[in-house]
């Protein structure tokens, strides 16, 4: 019957083997080959040069994490004390930008950002731009937003938002109520019922929401392409170059690769170390 | 010992406009051990959770001590819960578990860590201070459950159903247990259950419910030998209920006989509910007997057998350790301190009847005996 049951399993083995491990083994060949083909540590020397834009990537992301986990924990909370017609209704438009395309969605973005953009317009309208002039003696007929870091977060956090809500929400949801009338029970008003139940509890929607936030934004080259101008370079514009630009390059781009995938794993890895004791509590 | 410590006046609770608490009544002592008892949706549960404060009720009262506490918060009662599934924090471990609400309260260290150890003792928990809550089997997780609660020394202790998810061995315990542990400590008790054995081996008092109306309050024995009316001598072990006529004062009238019996104070041929334990019924030669019956049914219970016999149309039930055979005339006796009298109640005619027992159960609806008197044995 297992035995039956575990060749079913055998197509996913066989696509997981194809498309996951290869491409993981040939980028690591690549790592460490030079161009003609022999082995060589030079691509990692040579990525010593990158060391701003590994740490602007990572800055960068670890910012709209941040961003992203204090705007998405008390969303996620307080939807959950909601009623249930009101928590569909949320969910709805939370998911509602993804089902428009991402390019599309970071399109509009740099239409609302631009130096006669909507906001500019906006600002004008109102006497802000003027006011800030007045303020500060500078003249300025625009706010610069366009191909800034902030306008690269902004992208971040927009676009990944609802990857932290999720996790979040369905941890919290499924808390069950009767521990936080045990511990208003034994004397916690709501303040401390929320740090010491609430809390440790929902810390497993917490980590997997900063995984899903934080990996994708590391990597992002979309997003930094657009909103800032290419001026923000980070590791994702960075590799694609190796591939697909001027400075083709793919065994450094592998290389570029290889380190950013080892630092994403050990960070998960000491997160998830940090996180275990509530890993099991979900579990219950 | 008897003094006052809660007193519940005229409470009402309605969830949506359905009255789920009706006009509740009900003082409870320092130190008693006092159980609500009764079916699922009679409003037990609901009067616990208004002591607790987890719900303010619609009207009526409750004061703590002389103190009106409607609207007094969970977290400011000197009033600890044990849950119907415990609910301990599954991210703490045993010793945090019960530490939970003395760290809340700021209490030095030193002395959470003696009262934490002390309590553990008392729940017979030693040694099982960093355990998991999860690595605990239902009994153990009980355990912490009520030394959780009782660390804080509230003056009162609520217990929902605590035994419900229990087996029925360790229910035995586990009764023993709170029993002692409520004597030791001398915290009053308020312990819900639809379990009336449960009910009558522990409490002192016993609150029967139905319907979001008390129904009888008063010791085990009291509910047991004095059922105030057919659905207490029903829920309450069991009891044949038939229609009778109190004719005067010590003599009832039903199956067009008068019988012996001990109650008085009712009005000169008042209709009344007599309440007959299957106990106290002996079965005798049909010579010697105050009535004569058919056996319809033997079911052996180790201790007993349980027999029914159907008595001009109305199958009672016998216990007795004697075994007869089934389709046997017999006689039965009843000793006038075997009957008990109650009052007609909305009750009457619902309860106490075995025909469901019999197999010959279409039978029923053609025993007709024309006699007012005759039992109610109407499904």
């Amino acid at each position: 019957m297992k035995n039956k049951l575990s060749r079913l399993a055998v197509p996913y083995v066989v696509w997981m083997a194809l498309f996951v491990v290869a491409p993981i083994i040939m980028m690591v060949i690549y790592a460490f080959s030079a161009s003609n083909g022999g082995f060589t540590l030079n691509n990692f020397v040579k990525m010593g040069a990158y060391a701003e834009v590994f740490i602007r990537s990572f800055k960068l992301a670890l910012i709209a994490t941040a961003i992203c986990l204090l705007v998405g924990y008390p969303v996620s909370y307080f939807m959950s004390k909601e009623g249930p017609r009101f928590q569909r209704m949320a969910m709805v438009l939370i998911m509602l930008p993804m089902w428009m395309n991402f390019l599309l969605r970071t399109y509009s973005w740099m239409t609302i950002l631009e130096n006669n953009g909507l906001l500019n317009q906006l600002f004008q309208k109102i006497g802000l731009i003027a006011l800030y002039n007045r303020m500060t003696g500078a003249d300025l007929s625009y706010f610069p937003m366009m191909n800034t870091q902030g306008a690269v977060v902004l992208g971040m956090v927009y676009n990944y938002l609802p990857f932290m809500i999720l996790p979040i929400y369905s941890v919290i949801i499924k808390l069950d109520g009767s521990l936080i009338e045990a511990a208003r029970d034994l004397g916690a008003g709501s303040a401390t019922v929320f740090r010491r139940v609430i809390l440790p509890l929902s810390l497993p929607g917490v980590l997997s929401g900063i995984t899903m936030v934080f990996v994708p934004a590391v990597s992002t080259f979309a997003i930094s392409q657009m909103l800032g101008g290419g001026t923000e370079l980070l590791l994702g514009d960075l590799i694609e170059q190796q591939f697909m630009g001027g400075a083709y390059n793919p065994q450094l781009g592998a290389a570029i690769s290889l380190v950013m995938m080892v630092i994403v794993v050990v960070c998960m890895l000491v997160m998830n170390r940090f996180g275990e004791g509530e890993e099991q509590a979900v579990m219950l | 010992m008897s003094k006052e410590l809660i007193r519940l006046h005229d409470l009402c609770m309605a969830f949506d406009d359905e009255l789920v608490l009706d006009h509740i009544n009900l003082y409870i002592n320092d130190s008693e051990f006092l159980t609500l008892l009764g079916p699922s949706g009679c409003g037990k549960t609901t009067t616990l959770r208004i002591i607790g404060g987890f719900l303010v009720p619609t009207s009526g009262d409750v004061t703590f001590d002389g103190v009106r506490i409607n609207d007094v918060p969970p977290h400011k009662r000197q009033i600890n819960t044990v849950f119907q599934k415990y609910a301990l924090f599954p991210h703490l471990n045993v010793f945090e578990n019960i530490a939970f609400g003395l760290r809340i309260a700021k209490v030095p260290k030193d002395e959470i860590d003696r009262r934490v150890t002390e309590m553990l003792q008392v729940v017979s928990l030693k040694g099982f201070e960093n355990r998991q809550i999860s690595q605990l089997s239902g009994g153990q997780q009980q355990r912490v459950a009520i030394a959780r609660a009782l660390v804080n020394r509230p003056k009162v202790l609520l217990l929902d159903e605590p035994l419900g998810a229990l087996d029925l061995r360790l229910r035995k315990d586990m009764q023993n247990e709170l029993k002692r542990i409520q004597q030791q400590m001398g915290i009053t008790f308020i312990y819900v259950t639809h379990d009336q054995e449960e009910a009558l081996t522990m409490s002192d008092t016993v609150v029967v419910m139905d319907k979001g109306r008390i129904q009888q309050i008063g010791t085990p024995e009291d509910i047991y030998n004095e059922p105030k009316n057919a659905f207490v001598a029903d829920f309450i072990g069991e009891s044949n209920i038939l229609n009778g006529t109190m004719v005067r004062d010590g003599v009832v009238r039903m199956y067009r006989r008068e019988f012996q019996c001990v109650d008085k104070g009712f009005a000169p041929n008042e209709p009344v509910d007599v309440v007959i334990r299957p106990e106290d019924i002996d079965i005798v030669p049909v010579t010697e007997g105050q009535l004569v019956g058919t056996v319809t049914n033997v079911t052996f219970k180790g201790m007993q057998y349980d027999i029914i016999v159907d008595l001009g149309g109305f199958k009672w039930l016998i216990q007795t350790t004697d075994h007869s055979p089934v389709g046997a005339q017999v006689g039965v006796k009843i000793d006038p301190d075997g009957f008990h009298i109650m009052k007609k109640s909305e009750y009457s005619g619902l309860f106490g009847d075995y025909s469901s027992y019999s197999e010959e159960y279409e039978e029923l609806a053609d025993a007709t005996l024309a006699d007012e008197e005759e039992s109610g044995d109407e499904e």
